[in-house]
């Protein structure tokens, strides 16, 4: 199972209230284990560590968040190397995407 | 630093040895902490076995229903306080008010969305599949967020100098290649960046070319008539009049938006002097890395 974590973009208003409820709502009707934080941009401008351990190892990891090409580059801002591996690495857009369709992604089996 | 606030990590500890919330109990407890500005981790049964790296230093508090008695946890190594709470039976604003507690306990800091005083996290975000280490965007910044690195390479170096709101480097730079993930509308915000984006930007510059050069010449040029004007009767209320006119005269080159100038506290701005010592300052320093870069590569 793939590492999840959350994004609540908790400091401005540009994504959705609608989707990432729905979003968060239903992370907590499944049985995943997930990480979540107030804001991915806080956290790389603090250059968090926590930022690396998520995507140490081989496993795969998924994050509901924003823009990919924004996320990307959030993670090189904090010092993390973000891995140009669309397989291993899936970002889903909660500014562009319904939250059913970020749910099947985020709750999908790695081996589908 | 106004950045330099960890959270406080919460793990919602939902394993073995203890009951599982309630969906909607889970969902209003988490969505409230993240509002709050917490980070929290949901383990599960199945998850368990496998806790996460702990960032060292930064407090640590597992809550759970863990039927009237919460275990004693402690870091083998030493470097991470650990505080435990049996949540069972008590309501979400309870739950709140407990971790809230133990923070200002610890005198943990906690940069709170929405409060007064707090950081908005508002900065530059830098492509470098499409940056050119051009050093328009070190040019043209008067507030000293960008630098470069030892290989003269184009770093945001100050991000917490960057005014909240203003995406006016990114508005300058030829490739699209500065983002501000929390601005409304794209590329600004991180989106795709497709041909019309780079069209516009080619028309920015080539507008800017016949208004008579870059903005820097235009703010030299109003600082010089300044200048003379404030020697012979220098004046505070003159001298933000001045500033607010080359702010204007931005805003409505469409370089610097309504909403930021709105909210700018002009008194706080560089004076004129000030930014044209700046303007000479960045520009040397941007010529300096180009031709450093250039040395490199050659």
């Amino acid at each position: 199972m793939s590492k999840i974590l959350y994004c609540r973009c908790a400091f401005a208003k540009v994504v959705p209230d609608a989707t990432k409820d729905a979003v968060l709502e239903k992370l907590c009707e499944s049985g995943a284990a997930f990480e979540s934080v107030a804001d991915l941009c806080e956290m790389a401008a603090r250059k968090d560590e926590r930022l690396n351990d998520l995507l140490a190892g081989d496993e795969g990891v998924k994050i509901a968040a924003c823009y990919p090409r924004a996320v990307k580059w959030l993670f090189h801002n904090a010092g993390v190397s973000f891995p140009n591996d669309g397989e291993r690495i899936n970002v889903l857009n909660m500014r562009e995407q319904n939250a059913d369709e970020i749910m099947e992604s985020l709750t999908q089996n790695d081996d589908e | 630093m106004k950045n330099d606030i960890h959270p406080v990590q919460i793990i919602l500890y939902e394993g073995d040895g203890a009951q599982a919330l309630a969906p909607s109990e889970r969902f209003a407890l988490i969505s409230q902490m993240l509002d709050k500005g917490y980070a929290v981790l949901r383990v599960t049964a199945s998850e368990s076995g496998s806790l996460p790296t702990l960032s060292p230093g930064i407090p640590l508090t597992v809550i759970g229903n863990f039927d009237g008695s919460a275990p004693d946890l402690e870091d083998a190594a030493g470097r991470t306080g650990i505080t435990t709470h049996d949540i069972s039976g008590l309501a979400v604003d309870a739950v709140l008010a407990l971790i809230e507690q133990g923070r200002v306990a610890d005198q943990t800091g906690l940069n709170q969305p929405g409060e007064a005083g707090m950081w908005k996290p508002w900065f530059p975000v830098i492509d470098y599949d499409r940056c050119t280490n051009c050093m328009q965007c070190l040019s043209f910044c008067l507030f000293d967020v960008y630098g470069v690195d030892d290989a003269q390479k184009i770093q945001v170096k100050n991000q917490d100098n960057c005014k909240t709101n203003c995406p006016a480097c990114s508005r300058v730079c030829p490739e699209v290649a500065i983002m501000f993930p929390k601005y409304a509308s794209g590329p600004i915000n991180g989106d795709v960046v497709n041909q019309a984006d780079l069209e516009r930007e080619k028309m920015k510059v080539d507008i800017s070319s016949l208004l008579g050069g870059d903005i820097y010449s235009r703010l030299r040029d109003r600082s010089e008539a300044a200048k003379s004007r404030f020697s012979k009767e220098r004046s505070p209320d003159k001298a933000l009049e001045e500033r607010k006119r080359c702010l204007t005269k931005l805003q409505q080159s469409g370089i610097i938006p309504d909403e930021v100038l709105a909210e700018l506290d002009l008194a706080s701005l560089p004076s004129p002097e000030e930014i044209q010592r700046k303007a000479a300052e960045a520009a040397a320093r941007a010529e300096a890395a180009r031709q450093a870069a250039a040395a490199e590569s050659s």
